[in-house]
């Protein structure tokens, strides 16, 4: 009888608790472990998100890596043996993870602030007390890097809002949101790239093509680039 | 070629999913019974992960444009071609112009067609799938429509005999290994996940609990309906990659099962996560039905892998010599 045989992971699943400078580890499924950078959402965590991450792609048994906001999903290829010493290993490799600065490209996105698209920007006002001029200048002066990507192919979650422009997703979203339109979720900003329900607040629009299925790579931003947007348009 | 002559939305081209580009925010599209694709295209002589048709909507018809063979597996729709019936999960050649037809099952929700050479539509990003929400993959990104027609990819020698064989359907054979209810819900094993413990008492409910699936599911997820299960407070999480299988927990307090056209990245707390091996039943749950969910461990879900491993290896070692036997047979 094999050492593995018998033994049942102890549940829950959450093998580790979090400690100062220990990341979460979970499992979500049999073959995929999240590891959640502990500390807040500032680009030294994740640097060493990405520094993470090009360690374990390279790992045999991994099929897929996901970098998130400040964390990594790692998709296996197949559930492990022995999912404590996978565990051990992902920690041990956060604890060797120094920063790596990505050297991404620089894309400029032009963009029409207000207008018919911005239904929101009036609430962005409320919130933050700002007039709507005010808000798309914080906005458009803005140095954003692309932390990663997801929800929808080619999707970019931008850091480096401006604080006084926070506005938190909406509880009701709304349900056709034009793939283009410029938007606002909590301390992030994006351009939807599907047309759909979207519970981020919507304050601008751009015509740039971000995902292409038939180029390589299909997605046109990247974790590690910078984007600007360009005012092209201001419309109140 | 095959012509469809009639189908229902949603009806899609599907393979066992496009790997890689999460990481872009492309999900992983995908059968969403991939057991069935994998058994149909063994069946027919295929690599277990050629494209086939996925049925959903039902009755769906269609058209042999030339001589070829096709395996029928997933849910019992029962099958006829030129009105003659055909047992279940059964392959079979067939001759141009006779027309195959799927009516609405009774109890599963997913029929699979495998067609010896494979659905011939363009890769893209490594998958035939379709992306309907992407809007890529499969036939030009969307689903089937009556008049489409498919190729089928270079016609192998045909090793099914004129009456055509069948496999053993995975419920039958693999019963031992996967749970079933005295009272017909389904049950599905997970193990619990990310922000389980946060839920403290509350957690007992999701599994004591029986869950209807409600009429706002699809290929991306399946909404729950039953008693609500919240936080004390609410948590929002950092965005993170999900898979599918992974159970969330909207604010609503009823539970969302992420599935083959799962969300590539999400932030509600994750309660649990289904085992990948039961994902094949799941996926064919029909909407109005129950499932309660039974706390497994990795151990148990390795055991059930192994077990579905070993009946695709049995079908893979008898279908020659099934084949070789019949064919005696059909020369005495």
């Amino acid at each position: 009888m094999s050492f593995m045989q018998g033994k049942a992971l102890p549940t829950p699943a959450t093998i580790s608790a979090v400690t100062a400078d220990e990341p979460k580890i979970s499992m979500i499924g049999t073959g995929a472990y999240l590891i959640e950078a502990p500390g807040g959402f500032d680009l030294p965590t994740q640097r060493r998100i990405w520094a993470l991450s090009h360690a374990v792609e390279t790992w045999p048994e991994v099929r897929e890596i996901v970098p998130g906001v400040t964390n990594l999903l790692v998709i296996l290829k197949q559930t492990p043996e022995e999912p404590e010493q996978l565990q051990a290993r992902l920690r041990h490799e956060w604890n060797c993870a120094r920063s790596v600065d990505l050297t991404g490209k620089t894309v400029e996105i032009p963009v029409t602030y207000g207008g018919e698209h911005a239904t929101d920007l009036a609430a962005v006002c409320d919130y933050s007390g700002l007039s709507d001029r005010e808000i798309v200048r914080l906005h458009w002066q803005g140095n954003y890097t692309v932390v990663a990507l997801g929800s929808a192919p080619g999707f970019g979650y931008l850091h480096g809002l401006d604080p006084r422009i926070y506005m938190p997703r909406k509880t009701v979203p709304s349900l056709r949101m034009l793939k283009g339109t410029v938007t606002i979720g909590g301390m992030q900003t994006g351009v939807s790239v599907l047309t759909g329900p979207n519970g981020w607040n919507s304050i601008g629009f751009a015509e740039m093509q971000l995902f292409d299925p038939a180029k390589t790579p299909p997605a046109l931003l990247a974790p590690g680039d910078r984007v600007r947007f360009l005012p092209e348009r201001i419309e109140l | 070629m095959i012509e469809v002559l009639q189908t229902g939305p949603l009806n899609t081209v599907q393979d066992l999913g496009r790997f890689g580009f999460r990481n872009a925010g492309v999900t992983s599209s995908g059968a969403m019974d991939r057991l069935a694709l994998m058994v149909g295209n063994l069946l027919v002589g295929n690599d277990e992960g050629e494209a086939v048709v996925e049925v959903q909507t039902f009755p769906f018809r269609l058209r042999f444009e030339r001589d070829m063979t096709v395996a029928i597996t997933g849910a019992d729709c029962d099958a006829r071609v030129d009105g003659r019936r055909l047992p279940p999960w059964w392959a079979l050649p067939v001759s141009s112009g006779q027309v195959l037809e799927l009516e609405a099952p009774r109890r599963s929700a997913r029929a699979y067609l495998s067609f010896a050479g494979g659905i011939d539509v363009e890769p893209v990003m490594g998958s035939r799938s379709t992306s309907l929400r992407g809007g890529f993959g499969g036939l030009e990104g969307r689903f089937l429509a009556a008049n489409d027609r498919l190729a089928i990819g270079g016609a192998l020698a045909c090793a099914v005999p004129p009456g055509g064989f069948g496999a053993l359907p995975p419920a039958a054979a693999l019963a031992e290994h996967f749970p079933a209810s005295e009272d017909g819900t389904l049950l599905v094993r997970a193990i619990p996940a990310g922000e389980y413990v946060l839920f403290g008492a509350e957690a007992e409910r999701f599994w004591s609990q029986t869950w209807k699936i409600s009429s706002q599911s699809d290929r991306t997820g399946y909404r729950l309906s039953g008693e609500p299960i919240r936080l004390a407070s609410p948590v929002e999480l950092r965005s993170h990659g999900v898979v599918p299988g992974v159970v969330q927990m909207p604010p609503s307090g009823e539970p969302i099962i992420q599935m083959s056209d799962a969300n590539t990245a999400g932030g509600y707390p994750k309660i649990a996560g289904v085992i990948d091996v039961d994902l094949w039943r799941l996926g064919q749950a029909r909407i109005g039905s129950r499932i309660r969910f039974v706390q497994s461990s990795v151990a148990e879900a390795r055991g059930a892998e192994r077990a579905v491993q070993a009946y695709l290896d049995d079908i893979r070692r008898t279908l020659p010599m099934l084949t070789q036997a019949l064919a005696a047979m059909s020369r005495r």
